[in-house]
Formats: C-alpha cells, sequence, structure tokens
C-alpha cells in the first residue's frame, strides 16, 4: 500500500477544497471539443464522496430542465479545471441516495448554520 | 534480452495529460541476482537462472544453500529460470539491473492465475447458461446438452465441462511500461497481471 501510495501520491490534487455531502459545489469541467478546449460548469448537490486516494471519487446531482442529472467525477482528474463551493447543507447522512428519489420542496437541503468562533 | 522476477504489488490507477484513466499495476522488480548461467557444453541448452527474495537460511534446503552459494547469492525464496540464447553478459552473483526497463516498453508478465476451485461452465468457459425463466425448472447455470446420439456414441474430446479453474501459469502479454522507479525497483505496468497480490510474477521484455 505504502508503495502504491508512493506512485500515485505525485498526482493527488491539492488545490480541492473541503466539501461534503449535501454541499453545493460548482464544478468546472474542461470539455475538449476536437482540438478546442472550454470549461463548463456543472452546479449541484454532492450526494456522496466514496474511495480513497487517487480513486476517490464524488456524485454531483443537479436538476436540469426537470430532469435529474447525477454525475460522477473522479476527484482527482485532471479534467477538472476548478471546484468552487458555492454553499454548504446541513445533512445527517454521509450519502445521500434518499435525495434522488425525491424532488421539488421535499428535496431541499437546509444551509448549514455556523456560529462564529468561540461561542 | 530483460528479464526480471517480481512481485505483485497491487493496482491502482494514474491520469495521463489528457485526464484519461489509466488501470495498472505496480510490481516490484528485484532485487534479482543471477544464480547460475547455463551453456550448452554442461547444460545442453542456454539459461539464466535468476534468484529474488532474501529469506532467513534456515527457511531455505541446504542442497539449495550451497548451490547458491557457489554463485555467492544469499538464500534466496524464489529461483527461476529464463531460456536466452545470448547469456554471455551474465555472471553468477551479479545484481539484475533494473534499468533494462524503460517506460514506453512492452513486457509479458506471467504469474499463477488465482485459484476458483471447481467452477462451472459459465465462469469456466464464458456459457451463457439456459434461459432463466419460461418454465425453467431447477436448471440454472448447467452446461445443456454435451453429446450426440448412438453415432458417435461418445463424447467428442475437448469438450468444455465443469472442472478446476485457476491456480494456472498465465502469461499476460504485451503490458505497456508506464513508469519504471529502478531506485525503489518499482514497475507501473499498463492493465492487469495474472495472480493475487504479493505473489511472484516472472517479466519479460516483449519482442525478444
Amino acid at each position: 500500500m505504502r508503495n502504491l501510495h508512493l506512485i500515485t501520491s505525485a498526482q493527488l490534487r491539492t488545490d480541492i477544497p473541503t466539501f461534503k455531502a449535501g454541499d453545493t459545489i460548482k464544478v468546472h469541467v474542461r470539455v475538449i471539443e476536437g482540438d478546442k478546449e472550454r470549461v463548463q460548469i456543472f452546479q449541484g448537490t454532492v450526494l456522496e464522496r466514496s474511495g480513497a486516494g487517487i480513486n476517490e471519487m464524488f456524485t454531483v446531482r443537479k436538476v436540469s430542465a426537470g430532469v435529474g442529472v447525477e454525475r460522477i467525477f473522479p476527484l482527482h482528474s485532471p479534467r477538472i479545471a476548478r471546484i468552487e463551493p458555492v454553499r454548504q447543507g446541513r445533512v445527517r447522512r454521509a450519502k445521500l441516495y434518499y435525495l434522488s428519489n425525491l424532488q421539488g420542496k421535499a428535496a431541499r437541503i437546509k444551509e448549514k448554520v455556523t456560529t462564529p468562533s468561540g461561542k | 534480452m530483460s528479464f526480471s522476477l517480481g512481485k505483485k504489488l497491487g493496482m491502482t490507477r494514474i491520469f495521463d495529460e489528457q485526464g484519461n484513466h489509466i488501470p495498472c499495476t505496480l510490481i516490484q522488480i528485484g532485487p534479482c541476482w543471477v544464480t547460475q548461467v547455463k551453456d550448452v557444453v554442461t547444460d545442453g541448452y542456454t539459461a539464466v537462472q535468476v534468484g529474488f527474495q532474501l529469506i532467513k537460511a534456515k527457511s531455505v534446503p541446504k542442497a539449495q544453500i550451497n548451490h547458491l552459494k557457489k554463485a555467492g547469492v544469499e538464500p534466496v525464496r524464489f529461483v527461476r529460470e529464463f531460456r536466452t540464447d545470448e547469456v554471455s553478459g551474465y555472471k553468477p552473483g551479479e545484481l539484475l539491473a533494473n534499468d533494462r526497463f524503460k517506460a514506453g516498453q512492452l513486457v509479458h508478465v506471467v504469474g499463477i492465475s488465482k485459484g476458483r476451485g471447481f467452477a462451472g461452465v459459465i465462469k469456466r468457459h464464458g456459457f451463457h447458461g439456459p434461459n432463466a425463466s419460461h418454465g425453467t425448472h431447477e436448471y440454472h447455470r448447467h452446461p445443456g446438452a454435451v453429446g450426440a446420439h448412438t453415432d458417435p456414441g461418445r463424447l467428442w474430446k475437448g469438450l468444455k465441462l465443469p472442472g478446476h479453474m485457476g491456480t494456472a501459469r498465465v502469461k499476460a502479454k504485451n503490458l505497456q511500461i508506464i513508469k519504471v522507479d529502478s531506485e525503489q525497483n518499482l514497475m507501473l505496468v499498463k492493465g492487469a497481471v495474472p495472480g493475487p497480490r504479493n505473489s511472484l510474477v516472472e517479466i519479460v521484455l516483449s519482442g525478444t
């Protein structure tokens, strides 16, 4: 395991902000079309983070034109230009599988209330 | 001709410049020592015998220790032979250098595959199996008919039937070397390699 980590550690990204399930994030995805490259933004709720090390993946769900879209990204992929946290959600699970079955008002997530430190 | 013994350490993935995943296997290559060089005059054929993985002397049969002593090699767990026409470059006792392997080259990797025990035809030969429904009664994952009638009155030789699967010598051919770290004795090859983690593998440069 130590050696496996050794060989992949160079590819681990250090510019990933902390985010977890329930948070709303913007994923800036590099899209290669022919010889042109542009950045596409996928904004949605994080359903889960799974795996570890270079295998870590995360799932983002958004409702696009009334259709639920879930996209799974490799966390350390070079195709991700940037991850931008938008909003922290208050959830009681690490994996929000139940969210896929809900829609409309039921699928809302309360924003996490952060108390100022020291209080 | 480049060859080595090694240990399969496990699989992982890396990303290339375009962001594609490359599934790869990490192999510890060596350190290996030449334990014997076989030539036509004394042995009838040419080959290089290689030892790998140092262990305590008490775990090795005395006959093998003395055989290794002739080459001046410490007790090793594995001794394997590589057939090659050109043996003049090898001296008994010499450490095999890992920088003979370069990223981009293709290698064959031989290992002992994971044992599957007594396996049915679906797992062992990739049969599709009979219908799961439409009146099928207690006849799942079966091979179906195996032969004809009075003519020929026997089964064909080589018929695919259930039986023991795995624990066989398997060669994964032409795996691309992604990276070699000769200081750490590590090699990363693209794709899977036969056998469980921590098992012995033989690595031969392809086309040689």
